[in-house]
């Protein structure tokens, strides 16, 4: 009895006064039922404005409470813990809103109609058309795209990291890729027409776009390979060099292996990043609304500038077939990421602290 | 050990030899290399590989340099011609006629509304994505924190189209009612007065916020990377003081994430800059200068290069490529200077070691 009382007064002399586990909850309560009252009693007719009123009053207020109780430190932790929080919930909205959207709107356009017919003599305030044309037109240009960039990102990431640590030409590279990442689609997109069509004379073509969708690829590509390559413990390459196996070798069977997992995803982002890129499609590719198979004659089409013309020409039926557009394009975005996830699982190696 | 070498590498770059070298002595130190020589064989064949791996690999390195410089050269070309064919002054004049007989055009709405709509996304973006990339990292339970990180991963890689198309027939008539209060308790800050209070709020101030939930999940995703790589060490030595889980991260995590949360800001912001087809389906443009967000008013260059290419012909194409030159330097100058910062921050952070 008496050592039980002991080591609960040595406890609290110990430990400093912390707020009961519940006293957030209750907060969060209060706080809902205040701003419930103020949008009430103000006549405050939107809801968001409530949900405002309700996370600022329970930052307040829990700010206050655990002030008093434990002192201004943990105080400031409840507030960065609730911002946190708010922060998180936010930008939830919004992204929930944008995909609810989609599918809500588009998933009553998609049909088997609608993914094996292109727009060929469909009439702007006419239901039907599809968007198979597009398909055809985002994956051959998506994948000519990949084809040109991947080999030269990732051998460029092996450059930065195994052969130019440090030297000139390396921090040129590395500075370029940086800028390279913050070019605007459009811009690449206005580079390869004034040199690939206004120059040198081309028409417009799916490869003119796959042109500028590899440029806007190659950095994404290039950052993550290289971070990737990082990554790879110098212990391995010690290892492999100190057998005598050539420097080549040791990249391409050692490091590099062990990199898979993470240079696949690097890729598959940079492919998730261009699949959705539509404007320089839309200057280079120009858009169809036929069937064109071919990415190097004629202008083709692609899913983005499908959803874009279907957009803007306005009327109800070809906005819902841009909604449908849209979900498709969504659709095969992470249908590209769950593969790509997959991939990354089944070729990383085995054992591997991840 | 340095000649053989160095005859079987192209005589064109001497550099990134040297830096190979060391490399691997930096690697391995040289008795490995030393090793190999006097195993004649596999020497050879791993040298010559050797060189033409290093070959190709330096070779991408250069072709990427030579992209940009060509993407610089083209439109410098063609926005010459363009420039000298104006008959406003490029820098200071807010039209954009190249239909008209005398063509004038210039970028200074263009530009000031680009700026605009990118430093709304980035002022509502970056603390919003930071919290979430915390939230993710820090703070929420494990399983969740996983299917949250995977779930931001593919809203990243969610079209811009798509935004746009959500922006313009969900977002905009949602925004006049928030349109209308903050022109009411906040009109006094001049940024937020509306001229015609009630118009369609397509608007500068709506772009920014489609900008910004756009680029959120690419600041998450880029941040929450950063933050999971900090070494739990530091957090625990920080949690083992008495830090309060909020005086960690600030102690611990943020210094160490620090040139991470910068260039994923910039990677936010070179989309924000750049972004044309949310903009585009959103804003209604006008090439006026206009500093009140809340009007309909504005453009910029991305969204004017995108509406006006399909109508522009010759001369046309070419300003919009001058345009498109102005865009380039200013993402350019944009990342030169975020570069510049994570060097300089580089040595707290640890990133690299």
């Amino acid at each position: 009895m008496s050592s039980l009382a002991t080591t609960s007064q040595l406890s609290s002399s110990l430990t400093e006064r912390r707020l009961p586990r519940w006293m957030p909850a209750v907060n969060l309560a209060l706080a809902a039922l205040l701003a419930v009252a103020i949008g009430a009693g103000f006549n405050l007719s939107s809801k968001p404005q409530w949900l405002l009123i309700a996370a600022i009053l329970y930052v307040v207020i829990q700010y206050v409470t655990s002030a008093v109780v434990e002192g201004r430190r943990h105080a400031k932790n409840y507030v960065a813990t609730s911002l946190v929080w708010v922060a998180f919930l936010l930008a939830l909205l919004p992204l929930v809103s944008v995909l609810w959207m989609t599918i809500s709107k588009g998933i009553g356009v998609i049909n088997a109609n609608f993914l094996t017919h292109s727009m060929n003599g469909v009439a702007i305030n006419q239901e039907g058309g599809g968007l198979y044309h597009a398909l055809i037109g985002t994956l051959e240009q998506v994948a000519i795209a990949s084809l040109l960039a991947a080999p030269i990102g990732i051998l460029t990431a092996v450059y930065l990291v195994e052969y130019g640590r440090g030297n000139k030409l390396s921090k040129a590279v590395s500075f370029f890729v940086d800028v390279m990442t913050g070019v605007p689609s459009i811009v690449a997109g206005l580079f390869i027409l004034s040199f690939w069509i206004i120059i040198l004379n081309m028409p417009f073509t799916g490869f003119a776009g796959a042109l500028a969708l590899a440029i806007l690829m190659l950095p994404v590509v290039v950052r993550s390979t290289e971070e990737m390559l990082k990554l790879v413990p110098n212990e391995l390459r010690e290892a492999s060099l100190a057998l005598g196996v050539p420097k080549w070798l040791t990249i391409t069977r050692v490091v590099l292996p062990t990199a898979l997992g993470g240079i696949v995803t690097g890729v598959m982002l940079a492919v998730a990043r261009i699949v959705g890129e539509t404007a320089p499609i839309l200057m280079l590719v120009f858009g169809a609304d036929t069937i064109n198979m071919d990415p190097f004659n004629n202008p083709q089409s692609s899913l983005p500038l499908f959803v874009w013309t279907e957009y803007s020409r306005g009327t109800d039926q070809s906005q819902a077939r841009a909604w449908g557009g849209a979900l498709v394009l969504i659709a095969v975005v992470m249908i590209l990421n769950l593969v790509a996830r997959g991939i990354a699982r089944w070729k990383a190696p085995k054992g591997a602290t991840r | 050990m340095e000649t053989p070498r160095d005859t079987s590498a192209p005589p064109s770059d001497p550099q990134p030899n040297q830096g190979a070298a060391s490399a691997a002595s930096h690697l391995a130190g040289s008795s490995p290399q030393r090793g190999r020589s006097s195993l004649s064989d596999g020497g050879n064949t791993g040298r010559r590989g050797d060189a033409i791996f290093k070959l190709a690999s330096s070779g991408s390195g250069i072709a990427l340099l030579v992209i940009m410089a060509a993407i610089a050269a083209f439109l410098t070309v063609r926005a010459v011609s363009a420039i000298s064919a104006d008959h406003g002054n490029f820098l200071t004049t807010s039209d954009w006629q190249t239909q008209a007989d005398p063509i004038t055009f210039g970028i200074a709405a263009i530009a000031i509304g680009t700026l605009i709509s990118a430093v709304v996304a980035m002022v509502i973006a970056v603390p919003v994505a930071l919290g979430i990339a915390l939230f993710i990292s820090h703070y929420a339970p494990r399983r969740i924190a996983q299917a949250l990180g995977y779930v931001v991963d593919l809203l990243a890689a969610v079209p811009s189209i798509v935004f746009g198309l959500w922006g313009a027939l969900f977002l905009v008539p949602h925004m006049i009612g928030v349109n209308a209060w903050l022109n009411q308790y906040f009109g006094w800050t001049y940024i937020f007065h509306q001229n015609e209070p009630g118009t369609q709020p397509r608007s500068l101030f709506t772009v920014g916020i489609v900008l910004a939930i756009m680029i959120l999940p690419i600041i998450t995703a880029v941040s929450r990377e950063i933050f999971l790589q900090v070494p739990r060490a530091h957090e625990e030595a920080a949690l083992a003081l008495g830090a309060t889980r909020w005086e960690m991260i600030r102690t611990a995590v943020i210094p160490f994430g620090r040139s991470g949360i910068i260039s994923a800001s910039m990677l936010g912001l070179g989309r924000a800059l750049g972004e044309t087809m949310a903009v585009a389906t959103v804003l209604s443009p006008s090439y006026v200068i206009n500093l009140h967000i809340l009007d309909p008013a504005g453009s910029t260059i991305a969204q004017t290069i995108a509406n006006q290419f399909g109508e522009s012909q010759g001369t046309g194409r070419d300003a919009l490529i001058a345009a498109g030159l102005v865009l380039f330097v200013i993402t350019l100058l944009v990342n030169g200077a975020a570069r510049l910062i994570i060097a300089r921050r580089k040595e707290y952070s640890g990133a690299d070691a």
